[in-house]
């Protein structure tokens, strides 16, 4: 296993007992809420490798959002762990990772949808649920958000390593049962997730498992 | 490139453009001088919410580079453009494009009143304001693809610019199988260490084709020729 080498591991001290808000969500269910500037979310991988596809916004003008490309070279590394700020498409930080005990996330890999499903593995596919379907749907009840907004966004617990001749490879995941990750919000941010439905990608052994999400003030 | 030639233009450096490229029609990007990047971004021209995906583009074919049979793909499963020529051998997918901020940062101020047509752009506002023309704005404005730049990624992630990825006269030939919108700008580089607010022109050549020269692109990869089936139910 290729170890991460530029991470550092970090606990929280954040007690679980005292979050505002504490649910499960479960495999394959959307999830939007609005998070405020200083509140800490924690994504807790509760089995292992389970793909949490995430998308922020500003609660202020949603057109601003995360922009992978400016976050990546922001800290000239493409992997995301504690300490990494992740940056808004007007160059504003967003978030920052304060919290991190699986040491890696990916941000390229993006998020699976029936078109994608459709050119990765056969025709057959379409109908399956994705990612995708569930930011739709999380948006056009939000209102505020629509397809235009679904942009790039970050896939915790997930391992995409970039070789050096350029290549993207899907490892195996260095998630765990139990790992987490904590974001504080540095601006009111809306969160979209997905807890990642794809059945047909080995990254979490074919089986999406449940996430759980915690805030503090 | 024998075909029937429809345009022929160039961008100065700094410069932004955008044209469609009608299905069937080949796009060659031409450095004129070495050293060139531009910031490239596609759209379904009928259906403009549908554009350049690249985590969907570098997921479904491997790569974080994108160089001959390669194809650009769009968030609905479709080919916007397929990459049939390359001389440079490495096009960017990590580097986006800089803003306002970030460019006085880094190559102090360069306005207007006092440099004229020469003053200091940035990737984003050119990408804006051209965007701007057709109906599109900062929503849509999402990762771009760096032609002719190369940025290296070690084994701990950290990024690397390669100088020298493309000399003069490098070029890639953009195959369109669908009408795409491509809107791009000729622009520095976020990540080139060149402390100097030097960007370089792109020539422009559009012509028709014969759709053969994309084989190449459609038979890389299983997922292409998916792909190439999806673009082309799009014109039953």
């Amino acid at each position: 296993m290729n170890l991460p080498l530029n991470s550092s591991l970090t606990a929280s001290d954040k007690n679980p007992a005292l979050a505002t808000y504490r649910e499960t969500l479960a495999a394959g269910a959307p999830w939007l809420k609005e998070l405020k500037a200083g509140q800490t979310l924690r994504i807790h991988d509760l089995e292992g490798n389970q793909a949490v596809d995430t998308l922020f916004y500003s609660a202020a003008e949603p057109r601003e959002r995360y922009d992978v490309q400016r976050t990546l070279r922001r800290q000239q590394s493409i992997y995301l762990t504690t300490g990494t700020v992740l940056y808004s498409n007007l160059g504003n930080p967003m978030l920052t990772i304060v919290a991190d005990t699986c040491g890696r996330h990916d941000t390229l890999g993006g998020a699976c949808a029936q078109e994608s499903n459709v050119v990765r593995y056969a025709f057959e596919k379409r109908y399956m649920h994705s990612c995708r379907d569930n930011y739709l749907c999380a948006c056009a009840h939000d209102g505020r958000l629509s397809k235009r907004d679904i942009s790039a966004n970050v896939n915790f617990f997930m391992n995409v390593p970039v070789t050096a001749s350029g290549g993207l490879t899907f490892e195996d995941g260095i998630s765990a049962p139990g790992k987490y990750v904590e974001l504080r919000a540095e601006m009111d941010v809306i969160v979209l997730i997905s807890n990642c439905p794809q059945l047909n990608n080995p990254c979490n052994a074919y089986n999406p498992t449940p996430a759980e999400l915690l805030i503090w003030d | 490139m024998n075909e029937s030639l429809l345009l022929d233009e160039t961008v100065p450096g700094g410069g932004h453009a955008s044209l469609i490229v009608k299905r069937g029609q080949l796009l060659r990007l031409t450095d004129l001088r070495g050293g060139a990047n531009v910031s490239l971004m596609l759209f379904n021209a009928a259906e403009k919410t549908e554009r350049l995906n690249l985590p969907d583009t570098l997921k479904c074919q491997h790569t974080a580079k994108l160089t001959t049979g390669h194809c650009l793909y769009s968030d609905m499963g479709r080919i916007l453009a397929a990459i049939v020529a390359d001389t440079c051998g490495w096009h960017d997918s990590l580097g986006g494009v800089s803003n306002q901020q970030e460019v006085a940062e880094k190559y102090g101020v360069g306005r207007y009143q006092e440099l004229r047509n020469a003053f200091y752009r940035n990737g984003t506002d050119n990408l804006l304001v051209e965007l701007g023309k057709w109906g599109l704005g900062l929503s849509d404005l999402l990762m771009t693809l760096n032609l002719f730049s190369r940025v290296d990624v070690t084994d701990t992630g950290r990024l690397e610019f390669v100088a020298g990825n493309s000399s003069a006269g490098d070029y890639v030939e953009l195959y369109a199988p669908m009408n795409t919108l491509v809107v791009l700008t000729a622009i520095q580089h976020p990540l080139d260490p060149n402390p100097e607010y030097a960007p370089k022109p792109v020539k422009l050549t559009l012509s028709a084709a014969d759709r053969q020269v994309a084989e190449i692109c459609r038979t890389s990869h299983d997922e292409n020729v998916r792909g190439f089936i999806n673009t082309d139910r799009f014109f039953l």
